[in-house]
């Protein structure tokens, strides 16, 4: 049985939500309708003059193939890092869940990197693994192993995930430990006594019961990987060797920023926006039927 | 309101030993940290000390690309410095925005003497007239640094001749046997084997004059000598000759701390050179292909110029106008060389430095001076105004790295980077119609 309160006239209700949509339209579609608008121009830096190009913009975008090969990077990119991520995150917290001793200060441990800002984090492994002083590095020197992510870009895309991927532990940990301790004991117990072992009981009991936080984390971490790694690219290879780590976000940074094309960088906007608002569809449509709640 | 009137009386009265109340300030961005940024604050103190009307006010934003951005985002909200400071990459787009900036020559009024000031610094910031449009502010250029240490160790007389490339792979086969781990390293990339190459060697880096006669600019640095060169770079890679670092001046660490022979860098790489190099180091000129051209052209500059911000009041474009006359006067140049290592701006700095003694007594430190001015600038060597100039030198490093790599060869990274450049170009061009 659902609950429901219901307002008389249709005034309270509105004035309840007005702060809410005032936000969201000053925050949110004031700056995405510019992005519209302006993707539709082909603007001096100095805002002093506009020329209209229509779809123009868009034309000259997907012509480009290094565009075009900046949509596969950030596909592959989103999907490493959350695979990354949640995995070791998962892995983590069913170890955690079972701890009798210490817990606290494992999971404190474990949640320390989440204070790390990106751009610190990526200054980190930059040091760990510079070509020249990088104590990785000389290691994998010592095996035998030429690191080179300057060069290779395999390396730079391992480089940037793991870094990006390594503080986002700490937060899918918390969360997945959060929901592993919410699953009743007594389901785990009574499986135990029927004889199903650890691995049968994770895959027909936690993991099902798991899902929701899963899903969350899903869409979280992907939200993340799309958005808010620029400063671990931004330090660590700048987008390069070759674009091999050039994001659709990094791409909007360096047309916008360094190359002072604000037409492109506002069409592009306006591209990830289009593709955030399928992803998020496609999420709750299709896999969140899967979900158990 | 008499309230007001009578406070404001008040304050007049007691501010009297506050002159600096009745200053006007002069709002100055730049991009110089650690001890560049401690010169500069320097030069303000002096400036802001030797007179009582304006007060100088300058402001770290940050690196090059940074300061750029705040110089413009501060533009479009109205609230834009006195001066700016803009890496020569983005000489192109500033002068495009004609209505956001005001010409140096124009600030100066007319008893500005533009011709005391070096023709091949000074030509980067020159509108097709000649009259300057921003004032040079640090320039250095590309030399060969010379670890002497390490040429003796490999059994190579110091005192080699090094002058062209051809010598130069010669000496690198000798360092490869000899079983040094970094024959040769560089800095910059872009700027030295490629903008520079060409003015080196006279041949076009691309057409209209490097784009100095109009944004319908093409880039050429595709022909048969860049790419020779790359070519022969991208041979010593393979061979573990040269050792690629990084695309800014990451190599400098290598050579500063003994393992490399040779460094092509920037001449003002001599401070942090001489302050921490543990070995015998020397500066030579850039080596030119014999094989190319019979002696090199002058090469070109790089670093950054101070633009006059549009939308002042006519107070403080005489007290910007004071400051860069005191910035350009001979003694503050002399002094701004031989700490840095940058070029002077004007000759008479250089005379100065020369009767100073400081040449003497620090060899090679003027062998930048003369290699960008030994020979009269021709259209392919006097600089480079091409628009979305920084995001083209990113596409031109990720090309050289393909080659590096051993992905790509010379030919077909240079095309590529060509045509993606263009592409840019166009961009440019229709944005600052």
């Amino acid at each position: 049985m659902e609950k429901r309160v219901k307002f008389k006239g249709i005034w309270l209700p509105l004035l309840l939500v007005l702060p809410q949509i005032l936000i969201t339209a000053i925050f949110f579609f004031y700056p995405a309708g510019q992005a519209i608008w302006q993707s539709l121009f082909i603007p001096d830096p100095f805002g002093l003059s506009m020329q209209w190009v229509g779809l123009g913009n868009f034309e000259y975008l997907l012509s480009d193939r290094y565009y075009r090969a900046s949509f596969i990077t950030t596909a592959v990119f989103s999907i490493l890092v959350t695979v990354v991520s949640m995995g070791v995150a998962l892995y983590l917290a069913i170890l955690a869940d079972r701890l009798i001793k210490g817990s606290g200060t494992y999971r404190t441990l474990l949640i320390w990197p989440y204070a790390v800002a990106p751009a610190v984090a990526g200054v980190l492994w930059l040091f760990m693994f510079n070509t020249r002083v990088g104590v990785v590095t000389w290691y994998l020197g010592l095996l035998g192993y030429d690191w080179n992510h300057v060069l290779n870009e395999g390396e730079a895309m391992g480089l940037v995930v793991v870094a990006s991927a390594w503080g986002r532990i700490s937060y899918n940990f918390l969360f997945f430990l959060a929901g592993l301790q919410a699953i009743p004991r007594s389901v785990i117990e009574a499986a135990a006594i029927d004889g199903a072992h650890f691995w049968t009981r994770f895959r027909t009991i936690v993991f099902p019961l798991l899902s929701p936080t899963t899903f969350f984390l899903l869409v979280v971490n992907i939200i993340y990987a799309f958005f808010e790694t620029f400063g671990v690219i931004h330090t660590i290879t700048s987008g390069g060797p070759q674009q091999a780590t050039t994001i659709l976000v990094y791409k909007v940074y360096s047309d916008g920023f360094v190359g002072q094309d604000l037409g492109s960088s506002a069409a592009q906007s306006v591209i990830l926006l289009v593709i955030v608002s399928l992803l998020t569809v496609i999420q709750f449509k299709y896999i969140e039927r899967r979900v158990h709640y | 309101m008499k309230h007001t009137i009578s406070i404001l009386a008040a304050s007049a009265v007691l501010g009297s030993s506050q002159a600096a109340m009745a200053q006007t300030e002069i709002e100055f961005w730049h991009a110089f940290t650690g001890r560049l940024g401690e010169l500069v604050a320097e030069q303000v103190e002096t400036f802001n000390g030797s007179q009582s009307d304006y007060t100088v006010v300058a402001t770290h934003k940050g690196n090059y690309s940074e300061t750029l951005n705040a110089g413009i985002a501060a533009f479009r909200a109205g609230e834009q410095p006195d001066i700016l400071m803009v890496f020569e990459v983005g000489t192109a787009t500033m002068m495009a925005a004609k209505g956001a900036i005001k010409p140096v020559y124009e600030v100066m009024g007319d008893g500005f003497d533009q011709s005391k000031y070096i023709g091949s610094v000074k030509g980067y910031y020159t509108s097709p007239d000649g009259d300057m449009l921003s004032l040079p502010f640090n320039s250095s250029t590309p030399v060969l640094w010379v670890n002497r240490d390490k040429l003796e160790e490999a059994g190579i007389d110091p005192d080699t001749d090094l002058s062209t490339w051809e010598q130069v792979g010669d000496v690198l086969d000798q360092l490869k046997d000899a079983g040094v781990g970094c024959p040769m390293t560089t800095a910059w990339q872009s700027w030295i084997h490629l903008e520079n190459f060409s003015a080196y060697h006279d041949v076009p880096f691309a057409t209209k004059s490097n784009g100095f006669d109009g944004n319908d600019t093409e880039l050429a640095f595709n022909s048969a000598a860049q790419v020779a060169h790359i070519g022969a770079m991208g041979d010593w890679a393979k061979d573990g000759k040269f050792i690629y670092a990084g695309r800014r001046n990451e190599g400098g660490a290598n050579f500063r701390a003994g393992e490399c022979a040779l460094f092509t860098e920037s001449s003002a790489g001599y401070a942090g050179i001489k302050a921490e190099a543990e070995f015998d180091f020397e500066v030579r000129p850039l080596p030119y292909w014999s094989a190319v051209a019979s002696e090199p052209q002058n090469t070109i500059i790089g670093g950054a110029s101070l633009w006059v911000m549009e939308g002042q009041t006519d107070e403080e474009y005489a007290g910007v106008a004071a400051f860069l006359d005191f910035l350009s006067s001979p003694e503050i140049q002399a002094k701004w060389h031989q700490d840095t290592g940058y070029l002077p701006i004007t000759s008479e700095a250089g005379d100065l430095t020369r009767s100073q003694g400081f040449y003497d007594a620090n060899p090679g430190t003027d062998i930048a001076v003369i290699q960008m001015t030994a020979k009269e600038p021709t259209s392919n060597s006097k600089g480079l105004r091409l628009g979305s100039f920084d995001q083209i030198r990113g596409i031109i490093d990720e090309e050289l790295e393909a080659v590096w790599a051993g992905d790509k060869d010379a030919q077909t990274a240079l095309d590529s980077a060509v045509e993606r450049g263009n592409a840019l170009l166009r961009r440019f061009e229709q944005a600052s119609r």
